[in-house]
């Protein structure tokens, strides 16, 4: 299908994964991730992140939208753009971060990796090329969209590593957290491996380029078998995500370019990423306007984590003051099967977030057999992550 | 600490603690937990120098660890878990796949997780059963719902009139009139009958009953076809993993990961714990218990002595009879607590393979059985009333390995086979009883392995150790009157109020300050935890005044 007017006939496009996860997806459950078409599930989402917590998994992030970001100002341009200070970031090592616009609301999250003095990429859940290239004008350097220039998989999970060593990556046993580096995986040829990922456990991200994609597949499966490698969907990263306690762009918060209704754009502060903001670092997207809101006391609005009572996963449920006032949402839910707790992230209005105490209710509607069971669960606030395993920052890894 | 007393002379410390615990069994573990973080001084005594009674993992080949007795999670409660910490602590349950019956004619019958692709497999067997299984699947469910807010009560004693009493009572007459009279009978009828007559009502096809059969013989002296077993396969269904109700799964690191978190999490609350202490007396003054004395002669004083031992090794062989009501002694005499069960551990240098099943069966993940009727099942019984152990025998293995990294290195792995029929003693003709040599033992597991290897050509050359377990080592390593899994069978005149005797059905002995915790105890044996959280309750509503900080013990999970 070359002909680029045809875009119709195939809405979504197909991650260079493709054949190896249709082929394993045997329910045929997919869902769109930013155009693609990926896996919800491969059959089994308990099995599933059941491996992510005990063995190994692999769940395919091409999708994720890449840009590449180069040029001699390159980072003194992300100093201006994001939150955090990229010109301090080394080279080979991976950033997390957020950037802002002048109201000092959220755009994005994402994590940068600097593959050179003068190279970065942004990889983030939404598309933000215009803002990108605005923000750029009067620095010296380009910016281009790599989304499907490079095919990426996160291995993820406690036997990760002996994973990655059998595919003969073994010489990445000194590979700290938030570091990247190459190496060459047999078959697959050489790639790019970084060890970070979305699941707050041991794990790696491997990115290659889209024509061997396949190899880099097939290689880790096949070497990945004796230590119970296993391919993921989205529905079991979900909930390792949650019991990490990590947000998404569009979930858990609303990106300040999409918000229709003005009032659901957050700072910051607001969706718990306050530790990021270097005020000390020179002038940046959204500075003044967020040491305002800090100054004036104006922040609305708080991102928490919960520890509801009960095992019915607390989805969408409102938050309540002592059963009556209505303080806020949960915006993502699970039945955690590592910590044996319901867990949840919700935004809730100040300054409950610190105040609320025993007081705050779940209001729960459990949808059984036609009628609904409204439950009203104690929700106590609790530290995010919920669950992080030491194996996480261990360098060298463990094998299991 | 210099100890400045001859070591023949009884020592005793000034010392004394608020609660001794007997037995560093998971059930122990979990009350001494719950009473620590209470605030009480509490001790653990363990005869072994390890801890976890039955549920226990030991590296007994290099590189590859056991569990030794339990083998697999379902029944341990989440609230416990979560009450208790336990994942911070290290434990991790793992949801396994499916499994197998092999067939004598070379073929198989899987269970999969998921519901069409097991569906079709019963349709392969019969179609008639594949549609009738969600019928059944619903009728054991519903059964589940009424059993299992029960399981985290304390019984009512029908005899008494205490407003407890009296509304625990009525509560459980509510849900018993709450069913409706076509309910209420199906219920009084599946907690009574065989499950072969219960399968019999629902299927056809002799391999998936044998399938069926599993969970209902397991840990019973009582043959499929003997009446209460429709109850036993409750017992073992009611459980879940992560909400998913009748699933099993594995403990992480194997069973002893349980005890070892609960052990955790007890030390992390201030508590102390003794290996290495069996315990030769429990200690009655005065009319009222004061603590223990040891095999070596040190008495440890306590406020209150709790047992996690069963019942019969507790009041006969660790008190004294005069300490106690001759009545509780004789009933205590007459509970069944007969071993039907034994065990092979095997360290294997490689995966078995069962030509029966197709390349890339996850069924080598799950549960593997060898009995394909119930027939067979019900003669394997047979050979234990005659006192031997079965010569066909009925087999639930699993290879934990396949699934749990930490087990085995890769490419090695850990074979799990629980085995009945296993008889406590054994007889030959009208000989009388005799006890286990090493020789039964190792002919007993050779039966097993045979009925594997039959399955499984080429199965003996990959085994590397085999530990083989018959009632006797349960009795001797564990504990376990008779090698008894449960520490007393589960048939219905043992459950609820009359577990273990009636009229000392809430968790307290007949002398004051002597409690019980273990699986004697309602709701039963089984990895579950409940009888040591609901006898954890009952001690701390006993306790008045010294105790500052108030647990946190949540209540059952509503059934919505």
């Amino acid at each position: 299908m070359n002909d680029l007017r045809h875009h119709f006939r195939t809405p979504l496009m197909r991650s260079p994964f493709h054949p190896r996860v249709a082929a394993a997806n045997v329910l045929n459950a997919w869902a769109p991730w930013a155009g693609v078409t990926t896996a919800l599930n491969f059959g089994d989402v308990a099995m599933e992140h059941s491996a992510i917590r005990n063995s190994a998994s692999l769940y395919d992030i091409s999708p994720m939208i890449k840009y590449a970001i180069e040029g001699p100002e390159a980072a003194a341009y992300l100093d201006r753009l994001t939150l955090r200070r990229a010109s301090g970031l080394p080279v080979g090592a991976v950033q997390y971060t957020a950037w802002c616009n002048d109201a000092g609301h959220v755009l994005d999250d994402g994590t940068l990796f600097r593959l050179g003095e003068d190279r970065f990429r942004l990889c983030c859940q939404e598309r933000h090329l215009p803002w990108l290239q605005d923000s750029a004008i009067g620095f010296d350097l380009s910016i281009r969209d790599e989304t499907e220039a490079i095919a990426g998989l996160s291995l993820q999970g406690p036997t990760s590593f002996a994973v990655l060593s059998a595919a003969g990556g073994a010489d990445l046993a000194g590979l700290k957290p938030f570091r990247l580096a190459e190496v060459h995986l047999g078959p697959a040829g050489p790639v790019m491996v970084s060890r970070t990922g979305f699941t707050g456990d041991l794990g790696y991200e491997i990115w290659t380029t889209p024509d061997r994609a396949l190899d880099l597949w097939d290689h880790l499966m096949a070497e990945g078998a004796p230590h119970r490698l296993r391919p993921v969907g989205t529905e079991a990263l979900n909930i390792a995500r949650i019991e990490a306690g990590f947000i998404i762009a569009n979930m858990d918060f609303v990106c300040a370019e999409q918000v229709l209704r003005p009032d659901r754009a957050r700072q910051p502060d607001e969706i718990g990423l306050g530790w990021m903001v270097d005020l000390d670092k020179g002038r940046f997207n959204g500075r003044n306007a967020i040491r305002a809101a800090r100054a004036g006391d104006t922040l609305r609005w708080a991102l928490v984590g919960l520890d509801i009572d009960g095992n019915v996963p607390a989805e969408g449920a409102e938050l309540y003051l002592d059963g009556k006032k209505a303080v806020g949402q949960v915006t993502a839910a699970a039945w955690s099967p590592t910590t044996k707790r319901n867990l949840a992230l919700a935004q809730i209005r100040r300054p409950w977030h610190r105040d609320a105490g025993d007081r705050l209710r779940a209001e729960i509607y459990a949808l059984r057999e036609l009628q609904y069971h409204k439950l009203m669960l104690p929700a106590r606030i609790v530290d995010r992550p919920f669950s992080s395993p030491k194996r996480r920052r261990a360098t060298p890894p463990g094998m299991f | 600490m210099k100890d400045t007393v001859a070591p023949s002379t009884p020592r005793a410390s000034n010392r004394i603690w608020d609660a001794i615990v007997v037995g560093a069994g998971h059930n122990g573990l979990v009350t001494a937990s719950y009473l620590a973080r209470s605030g009480l001084d509490v001790l653990v005594v363990e005869k072994n120098d390890w801890i976890g009674g039955a549920a226990v993992s030991r590296e007994l080949y290099p590189g590859i660890t056991y569990s030794n007795c339990s083998y697999v999670c379902s029944l341990f409660r989440p609230e416990i878990m979560r009450d208790l910490d336990l994942p911070a602590h290290g434990l991790q349950v793992l949801p396994y796949e499916g499994g197998a019956v092999f067939q004598r004619d070379g073929g198989y019958l899987a269970t999969y997780r998921d519901h069409e692709a097991n569906r079709r497999e019963i349709a392969r067997h019969s179609p008639r059963d594949a549609e009738n299984y969600d019928r059944y699947a619903r009728d054991l469910m519903r059964h589940c719902r009424f059993i299992r807010p029960l399981l985290m009560r304390t019984p009512p004693d029908p005899a008494s009139f205490k407003p407890r009493d009296l509304s625990e009572m009525a509560y459980l007459a509510r849900q018993f009139l709450a069913l409706g009279a076509d309910d209420a009978a199906d219920m009084v009828r599946f907690w009574t009958m065989s499950i072969s007559d219960y399968l019999d009502e629902y299927f056809e096809n002799d391999t998936l009953k044998a399938y069926m059969t599993v969970a209902a013989i397991t840990g019973t002296a009582l043959g499929p076809m003997s009446p209460g077993t429709a109850y036993v396969l409750l017992h073992h269904y009611m459980g879940d993993v992560d909400g998913n109700i009748g699933a099993w799964g594995y403990a992480r690191g194997g069973m002893g990961a349980v005890s070892q978190a609960l052990a955790a999490s007890f030390r992390a609350a201030g508590g102390t714990l003794r290996e290495n202490a069996p315990v030769a007396r429990i200690l009655v003054r005065s009319g009222r218990t004061e603590g223990v004395v040891l095999d070596d002669g040190e008495e440890i004083r306590a406020r209150r002595v709790i047992s996690n031992m069963d019942v019969k090794r507790t009041f006969l062989t660790c008190m004294d009879p005069s300490d106690l009501p001759e009545d509780f002694l004789g009933r205590v005499r007459s509970f069944k607590s007969r071993g039907s069960s034994g065990k092979l551990n095997i360290a294997l240098d490689g995966a078995p393979e069962f030509p029966a099943l197709p390349d890339g069966s996850p069924c080598l993940r799950g549960d593997l059985h060898f009995t394909d009727s119930i027939e067979r099942a019900e003669r394997a019984y047979d050979d234990w009333k005659a006192g031997r152990w079965s010569a066909d025998p009925f087999q639930d293995t699993m290879i934990p390995s396949m699934i749990d990294p930490t087990m085995a290195p890769p490419g090695k792995h850990f074979m799990s086979c629980f085995v009945q029929y296993c008889p406590p003693k054994l007889r030959n003709g009208s000989d009388g009883e005799r006890d286990w040599t090493d020789n039964d033992r190792d002919a007993f597991g050779k039966a097993v392995i045979d009925q594997i290897e039959d399955h499984a050509p080429g199965f003996k050359q990959r085994i590397l150790h085999v530990e083989v377990r018959t009632p006797r080592e349960l009795e001797a390593e564990v504990g376990l009157t008779d090698g008894n899994i449960f520490q007393g069978e589960l048939t219905f005149d043992q459950l609820l109020f009359n577990r273990p005797v009636p009229g000392y059905a809430q968790y307290r002995g007949p002398v004051p300050d002597l409690w019980m915790c273990g699986s004697s105890t309602h709701p039963g044996g089984g990895v579950m935890g409940a009888p040591g959280r609901n006898a954890a309750a009952e001690i701390l509503r006993s306790v008045r005044g010294g105790v500052g900080n108030r647990t946190e013990m949540r209540d059952a999970y509503p059934v919505l």
